[in-house]
């Protein structure tokens, strides 16, 4: 079975496909990274830990920093999301989870071509993504 | 002829920017390094010498790193663990997201190009995504001095594997395995040096399938990405063309890192004043590094990223070890 002529792989309709969604998804995450962190330099949105104080906690342990600054884990930040340094969480985040969309598109994309194997591989992926995300495997809530 | 000697120009002109970039990256390399004996709590240097020499570094960085097809976190961690003040659980997390970041910014173009196969990337990526979670669950359960030990120890082996391990730029696939034909896994690429079209196919897919199990592993537990066990992968062992091997390796970089980077932040090991210049540096660089894919030379490539990974593997190794902290 070969689901794909020889023709070169950039011209492949599934990767056209997911590099579009995987480019803008970056764009979005660095822009939402670049703005949060210019507003957190600038001291336009005030710091759960103020930045003259880093030098002192920067150096710890993740789990002595979070003791020391009372920092939350898993998706707790989501709650002090409007402090400069945990506003960034929301670009990296996005950075981190901008590969499921073009992963979730594609999902449509194999079984309509009856590529059911590629269907399930991007769904696998898909939902080690989400559960990696959610804290489930990973503890973090 | 005039068509000839204008892209030899370019080619030198390419070079000589390269040069520069790397004389640049050594300036830059050495001045965190002399700061480091003052990169200690009561430092006489403001906070923010370290997130600005962070982001040039990392822009750096990520110029050498794709074309090296290595991933920046392999030259990130040991680099920034071993000359920066962050404690490694911090650079690791970075790490992840600059080897996410730089990957994320490189496989578009490299798929639009032809230089990255989606249908190769995918289900290496599944079972790497998969091992690399508990990876980095086991890395962050380690004591530091013990990840950068064995980090330095990786890293001097990732020296010796690139200087030992013969790369092939266009293997030869007598007959592709069965797992590979029923996936549908072949493709042509058009060689921008040399303006070959170039068809490729794979072998061994089960046993690189399980290689990909181990590689993710080491990807979660060091933060260090995995390029530098992709490209080999995939180029010596299941015979994918060394181009291909590296814009490749990116994407499922992109996808192996997203899920070992979201146990970092869910545990915390995300400090944004270490992440975000590092991340942003990176990304500025590797689009510079996806462009310089096609016109550079392997073995140029191969001879900066070795010296690069040599210097900071002994640093690493000496810091886990408490002979040069």
């Amino acid at each position: 079975m070969s689901l794909h002529a020889k023709e070169p792989a950039g011209t492949q309709a599934d990767a056209q496909r997911y590099a579009k969604l995987l480019d803008w998804g970056t764009r979005l995450g660095l822009i939402a990274l670049v703005i949060s962190f210019s507003a957190y330099l600038f001291e336009l949105l005030p710091p759960h830990v103020p930045v003259s104080q880093l030098p002192q906690v920067w150096g710890l342990p993740a789990k002595a920093f979070l003791e020391q600054t009372q920092t939350p884990t898993g998706w707790g930040w989501l709650a002090l999301a409007s402090r400069g340094d945990l506003s960034n969480l929301i670009g990296i985040a996005l950075l981190a989870g901008c590969s499921l969309p073009p992963l979730i598109a594609l999902i449509p994309w194999y079984l309509r071509r009856r590529d059911r194997a590629y269907a399930v591989v991007c769904a696998g992926i898909a939902l080690v993504l989400l559960l990696a995300a959610s804290g489930t495997l990973t503890g973090g809530h | 002829m005039l068509e000839c000697r204008s892209s030899m120009t370019d080619l030198s002109g390419l070079r000589r920017k390269w040069r520069l970039a790397m004389l640049l990256f050594a300036m830059v390399f050495c001045m965190p390094a002399m700061a480091a004996g003052s990169a200690v709590p009561g430092s006489t240097l403001p906070w923010w010498f370290w997130p600005m020499a962070l982001f040039v570094t990392c822009f750096l960085i990520g110029i050498v790193a794709v074309p090296a097809g290595i991933g920046g976190g392999t030259l990130f961690v040991p680099i920034i663990g071993g000359f920066f003040p962050f404690h490694l659980d911090f650079v690791r997390g970075a790490g992840l997201l600059v080897a996410l970041a730089s990957a994320l910014a490189a496989a578009p173009m490299l798929l639009r190009s032809g230089l990255s196969s989606l249908r190769l990337a995918l289900p290496l990526a599944l079972l790497a995504s998969i091992s690399s979670v508990a990876g980095a669950l086991l890395g962050l359960a380690l004591p530091a001095s013990l990840i950068q030990t064995a980090l330095g120890l990786i890293v001097l082996g990732i020296v010796a594997l690139m200087l030992m391990a013969k790369k092939s730029e266009f293997p030869v696939v007598e007959r592709p395995d069965r797992l590979s034909s029923a996936l549908g896994i072949h493709g042509v690429f058009i060689d921008g040096a040399s303006g070959k079209t170039i068809d490729w196919q794979v072998h061994r897919t089960p046993v690189g399938l399980v290689l990909f199990l181990a590689i993710g592993v080491m990807a979660g537990m060091f933060g260090i990405g995995a390029g530098w066990a992709n490209v080999p992968a995939l180029n010596l062992l299941m015979g994918v063309p060394l181009k291909v091997s590296a814009g490749t390796s990116g994407l499922v970089l992109s996808l192996v890192d997203s899920s070992a980077a979201w146990v970092y932040i869910n545990r915390g090991a995300v400090l944004p004043m270490v992440a975000v210049p590092s991340v942003v540096g990176m990304m500025l660089g590797a689009r510079i590094g996806a462009r310089l894919l096609h016109v550079l030379k392997g073995a140029v490539i191969r001879k900066m990223v070795i010296t690069l990974l040599l210097f900071a593997g002994i640093r690493a190794l000496l810091k886990g070890l408490g002979v040069w902290v």
